[in-house]
């Protein structure tokens, strides 16, 4: 099976902006950015979490404090998949107890990530909230999650695919429909 | 990308090095758990995990119970003495009788070289060799490893010395096979009578001499010497082996100033590691043993979701990540 491109969903200056906005949104919604804590899911969610915290940085001249969670450990599908990937690291230095986490990933698709992610969470202690910001939201939850902050909603069926490319990681920053071809 | 498609884990002989560091770079992820306040994540819940301890064990056996109720597994413990093995029962009917609990893996320690192996081929179920008499220790060779990587970094062309019964020594197998798969020089070192004949051939170094063999050695591993080995005289007495052998204060001064001191345990204080060896600042003893748990981890969770090799079903295909590539 091949990745084949259908649409480029999102350019690297309208992925640019769609932080920004989301860094704005952040601030605005805690007024401010003291006991923020931006916690990025492997491995886009990390890159993603960075520029956030880089962009409320700039906004409010405060550091802001990062993470990063591997959510390998934590999947529910531990009984159907073979061949696990590999484990990445979780490195969270703060006590995160009475902060406001800010969990970041790059597409919110069934929410099973997300679930894995809060039950991480909670076994580092116990925030004062967790808000979810996410570039791309596409739909199709099969359980009740929501994010806070997004990028863009793009509608799609089930058999397509939505791929997140970032400069950190792959050649440029962009956003593809696709779908996958024998 | 390797993955593990291994059934059990019998012994590092034979074990390719991507096998080998993909079970190191997994016990990294698993060290950060043992940290945090909720020690416990829940990839091998609902997985049943028996230790079979047929010799005595205070350090493998608790650290693999801890492995895996960390990872959230059910897990019993099993000792020799306290078991219908004391009224006869044989080695496979306990194991079948075990199986028969729908029990997923197993973790044995057995006095004969080969049971392990007996039982792998028996079972359905995974088994994990915790040391099968002077044959093999592979999770000891593995955190001993990982202990050097994490000190060392790259083993390549690393110069490790291995001191004491060495003919006896399942952690001596175990480490040398390990290391010389990742390209480290290996060097044993003993009495004579305690070295195995022609055990250059697994591509290491004898030196019956101490201070020649850890001359420019970047670790010396100092295996326990067993009060037993006396009686049947393959040294004179214990003074003398330590006064020959013994890693001291003396020791020290003809090793390198950045050489670390590792024992795989229990130590005889003053025999083969002297007491200020043992607690000084170049022992990475009490490490070994930290290590141990997540390099436990990281084979058992590997052993439970082992795959056949095919096309992943995870979402997201897995490149190497920029900031995952590993040196070896």
């Amino acid at each position: 099976m091949v990745f084949k491109r259908k649409a480029t969903i999102m350019e690297a200056d309208q992925i640019l902006r769609a932080i920004k906005r989301i860094a704005h949104e952040i601030v605005e919604r805690n007024a401010g950015v003291s006991d923020l804590i931006v916690v990025g899911i492997r491995r886009r969610g990390v890159f993603l979490a960075e520029r956030i915290a880089r962009d409320l940085e700039a906004i409010e001249g405060e550091p802001v404090p990062i993470g990063t969670l591997d959510i390998t450990l934590y999947r529910d599908d531990f009984q159907e998949i073979k061949n696990w990937p590999r484990i990445g690291t979780t490195e969270i230095k703060e006590d995160i107890t009475d902060k406001v986490i800010i969990l970041v990933d790059d597409v919110l698709y069934t929410g099973r990530t997300i679930r894995a992610a809060l039950d991480q969470l909670i076994d580092f202690g116990r925030p004062r909230m967790i808000q979810l910001a996410v570039l791309v939201d596409r739909g199709h939850r099969e359980l009740p999650i929501k994010a806070d902050y997004v990028g863009k909603n793009i509608p799609t069926r089930s058999d397509e695919l939505v791929e997140v490319r970032l400069r950190e990681l792959d050649d440029n920053d962009e956003v593809i429909l696709g779908e996958l071809e024998p | 990308m390797t993955t593990f498609t291994r059934k059990d884990l019998l012994g590092l002989e034979g074990m390719s090095a991507e096998e080998i560091c993909l079970i190191l770079d997994t016990a990294e992820s698993f060290k950060e758990v043992s940290e945090r306040p909720v020690k416990k994540v829940p990839a091998l819940r609902g997985k049943t995990i028996a230790n079979l301890f047929f010799e005595p064990s205070t350090r493998t056996r608790t650290s693999f119970e801890l492995a895996e109720k960390r990872l959230s597994a059910d897990s019993v413990s099993i000792a020799k003495a306290t078991s219908a093995v004391v009224k006869g029962e044989s080695l496979r009917d306990t194991a079948e009788n075990l199986e028969a609990m729908k029990i997923d893996l197993i973790v044995m320690r057995h006095a004969a070289a080969g049971a392990p192996h007996f039982l792998a081929r028996l079972l359905d179920a995974g088994v994990v060799n915790a040391g099968d008499g002077t044959h093999e220790h592979p999770t000891q060779g593995l955190l001993d490893i990982f202990t050097l990587r994490g000190r060392l970094g790259d083993l390549k062309g690393r110069r490790i010395t291995i001191v004491g019964d060495i003919a006896h020594s399942r952690v001596a197998r175990s480490n040398l096979h390990g290391l010389v798969t990742l390209g480290a020089e290996v060097t044993v070192c003993g009495p004579p009578t305690m070295i195995p004949p022609r055990i250059e051939d697994l591509g290491v170094r004898v030196e019956s001499n101490l201070k020649k063999a850890v001359a420019n050695a970047d670790a010396v591993n100092v295996l326990r010497i067993q009060l037993e080995r006396q009686k049947v005289s393959l040294f004179p007495s214990l003074q003398e082996y330590s006064e020959v052998y013994g890693v001291d204060g003396r020791a020290l001064t003809w090793m390198k100033p950045e050489c670390i001191i590792m024992h795989p345990g229990p130590m005889n204080r003053g025999v083969e590691i002297s007491q200020d060896v043992a607690d000084g600042e170049r022992a990475v003893i009490l490490e070994q043993v930290t290590n141990g748990v997540a390099v436990r981890m990281a084979v058992l969770y590997l052993i439970c979701t082992s795959g056949d090799g095919e096309e992943s079903l995870a979402e997201e295909p897995v490149k190497p990540d920029k900031e995952d590539v590993r040196v070896n």
